[in-house]
């Protein structure tokens, strides 16, 4: 299906728990501080309780009009959770770019491996590292990340995940 | 007028900071989503809000703030407005002296609901005015409006909201919206317009009917309805989040963008559709708007049958203007919900479960034990229901299969509408006895760990009295009332209850595992604060 305007969308995924509603809160958040219109949408209650999650960001330099990412037409889907690539994939549009676990995971380890190996990332700030993969590919000011990132999550934990965020944002994807 | 800077919030957020800008006197209500960060927000922000029992509590606590002269905001979701229905209609005969505001949030598709139930019928069939925003923006501009609204026509306002519009962000400047300080409250004794006696009542339906054809008028030069006409050969008319869905699937459609939806600006709308060509209601839900216009004798078209269910969203607005009836893709199933790992409500199911109990349900995180492993859920329809419907296939059943029936409820849900139950219980005791099992958890679990009378907190976690569960079920007659707090204990206390033939009740105690670091916070907090005051007491 074609783009019916000139926003920008991004469906976030992953499993109540994860941090996906935390992640769609820094990216709405920056899109702003940037000075884009802004909708973040997202459907929680039940979900709390490690059920799929999902919550749509979309931002551009004119009007957003409904919260809502057309199906088919996400420009990036960012899925925290390997189990949710495969339910999401008819969102993003042909084109469109996946953000997953895969780029920064060995092949067959689980997320908690990342709280042994050297790097900054770990099960719990790893989601703020995908955003760092994110924004590689979109034009936001780097303060205003960090101060949305700053505003987002408890200050004791701001310095691993601003460590995390720049972590993502330097690796060197393989082109896939 | 406090003038801000611009702010990214959610509907709900949005509200909570007109409210405070309103200078309402209480927020109250009962948690339900997707409703439940309103009042949260509003106490966050400096407002004074408190959870309440259930929704019919809430709204006439709120209806008292009302008539004593004060702004009162009433929040709850879409089913709650059913508990709140009595008050409700009565009030629309009553009327308010300070601004009076309750947000009905509606879930269509059900993400967290047990039905999809369109809830501006109910201010068509009440009589209470309804505005509908469709983003963050008008949520907080359509909130402060709502007071004026209400204070100018002494009338309730129903702030209709949905999943969409509560959970969704945007871009918000507060400020645009001036309203005039709420007057000091003051009692003014006129018994005529707020005793519903008949002889009152008769006059004060009629007073009812004329304020609304009057404030009908008013909405045709309202500008909370907005026309964008750009090509005439076709007319939209929507409000809400359809609107916004519209917008974006239609670009070069000509709109009607509702804003207060009750009483309908029927002349505005009717120049409307002589303006366009084809015009096409785009709504959410139940035909309100279109079954409203048809009965003018106006041809618009509505939406197919199909539509009526789930969200809206711009792909479906699309189908709906090219009249696409074929069947719509399926996605793909996601991972559902699940209780917790470590929840004490598993092992309280699989001791049910291996007593084969039919399980008269309710509404909360337990609901899910329905799904599999456990599958030991045999009914959920409302809140407060379990005990009830527990009772009647007790009633019904054949004695053999009456004895397996147990009633479970959550401690949020038990106080919410769990004591009636009792108390029917009590009065109308089946011959087989009956049992109930209170999951008392600490917390209303479901909704987000919010506070409930029998937590002995506040909404914002401060210390108050306590409604203790066992002394109100010892003092109502119930004649075994144990309290367990671990597997063993339960499942005796089980046993022992399905064989007998009396009225037993099982608190099954034991905190919720996501809740309990945060509650260890808060007793923590209060210990210390006890210590300091015995301190300067000494």
């Amino acid at each position: 299906m074609s783009k019916s305007s000139n926003v920008t969308n991004v469906v976030l995924a992953g499993l109540g728990g994860q941090g996906v509603i935390r992640a769609a809160n820094i990216l709405a958040e920056a899109a702003f501080l940037t000075g884009h219109d802004v909708k973040q949408s997202e459907i929680h209650g039940m979900s709390q309780r490690g059920g799929s999650v999902t919550s749509d960001v979309r931002f551009g330099l004119e009007v957003v009009l409904s919260p809502m990412v057309p199906t088919g037409e996400a420009d990036f889907l960012m899925v925290l959770h390997p189990s949710q690539v495969e339910n999401n994939l008819y969102l993003l549009r042909e084109g469109g770019v996946l953000i997953s676990t895969r780029m920064i995971l060995e092949e067959g380890k689980e997320l908690d491996a990342l709280d042994a190996d050297e790097t900054p990332l770990n099960s719990r700030n790893f989601n703020v590292g995908l955003l760092g993969i994110l924004a590689r590919y979109l034009r936001f000011p780097e303060d205003a990340w960090t101060t949305a990132i700053r505003k987002h999550l408890p200050e004791k934990v701001h310095e691993q995940n601003l460590k995390a965020f720049a972590y993502g944002r330097s690796l060197e994807l393989s082109p896939r | 007028m406090l003038q801000e800077s611009t702010q990214l919030l959610s509907g709900n957020e949005a509200v909570a900071l007109a409210a405070l800008h309103a200078g309402v006197t209480l927020g109250t209500g009962y948690p339900g989503t997707p409703s439940t960060e309103i009042l949260e927000n509003f106490a966050h922000l400096g407002g004074k809000a408190q959870w309440a029992p259930n929704e019919k509590v809430a709204y006439e606590v709120g209806l008292g703030v009302a008539f004593g002269g004060a702004r009162a905001l009433v929040t709850m979701k879409h089913v709650g407005v059913n508990v709140a229905a009595d008050p409700m209609f009565t009030s629309a005969y009553t009327g308010v002296r300070g601004g009076f505001v309750f947000v009905s949030a509606d879930d269509p598709g059900m993400a967290s609901s047990q039905n999809e139930q369109d809830n501006r019928r109910y201010a068509r069939a009440a009589g209470v005015l309804m505005l509908e925003p469709s983003d963050a923006q008008e949520a907080y501009d359509f909130t402060l409006r709502a007071y004026e609204i209400s204070e100018a026509w002494r009338l309730p306002v129903m702030l209709r909201m949905t999943t969409r519009v509560c959970h969704s962000k945007s871009v918000v400047r507060p400020g645009g919206v001036a309203i005039k300080p709420a007057a000091p409250p003051h009692f003014i004794r006129e018994m005529s317009a707020l005793v519903m006696v008949p002889a009152f009542a008769r006059p004060a339906h009629r007073r009812l009917r004329e304020k609304l054809a009057r404030a009908a008028e008013w909405n045709d030069q309202s500008d909370l309805n907005r026309k964008i006409m750009k090509s005439p050969d076709l007319g939209i008319i929507a409000s809400g989040v359809s609107y916004l869905h519209a917008r974006e699937a239609a670009p070069n459609a000509s709109i009607l963008k509702l804003g207060m939806t009750y009483p309908l600006p029927l002349q505005t709308i009717r120049k409307f559709i002589e303006s366009v060509k084809r015009c096409v209601v785009i709504e959410e839900g139940d035909p309100y708007l279109v079954e409203a216009l048809r009965y003018e004798g106006w041809a618009v078209e509505g939406k197919p049958e199909m539509y009526r269910f789930g969200e809206l969203n711009v792909p479906r607005v699309r189908r709906i203007l090219s009249g696409d009836v074929s069947p719509e893709p399926i996605p793909p199933r996601g991972k559902p919900p699940q209780l917790c790992q470590g929840c004490p409500h598993r092992m309280t199911f699989a001791v049910m479960k291996k007593y084969d109990c039919i399980v008269s349900g309710d509404i909360g995180c337990y609901t899910l034990s329905v799904l599999p492993p456990f599958e030991t859920m045999d009914s959920c329809v409302c809140m407060g229901a379990s005990i009830t419907v527990g009772l009647g296939l007790r009633h019904a059943l054949p004695p053999e299969e009456a004895r397996k029936v147990v009633s479970v409820i959550g401690d949020s849900t038990f106080v919410h509408s769990g004591l009636t139950g009792i108390a029917e219980m009590i009065y109308n005791p089946p011959e087989t006895g009956h049992v109930v099992v209170i999951l008392d958890n600490g917390t209303t679990a479901m909704t987000g760990m919010q506070e409930h009378p029998g937590t002995g907190r506040t909404l914002d976690h401060q210390p108050t009295n306590k409604l203790s569960f066992e002394r109100v079920l010892e003092a109502m007659g119930v004649p075994h009332v144990t309290v367990t707090e671990n597997p063993p204990d339960f499942e005796a206390a089980l046993k022992a209850a399905l064989d007998r033939t009396e009225l037993s009740v099982i608190i099954m105690r034991r905190t919720c595992r996501l809740a309990e670091p945060k509650i260890q916070l808060y007793e923590k907090a209060a210990e210390r604060c006890n210590q300091s005051q015995q301190v300067t007491q000494e």
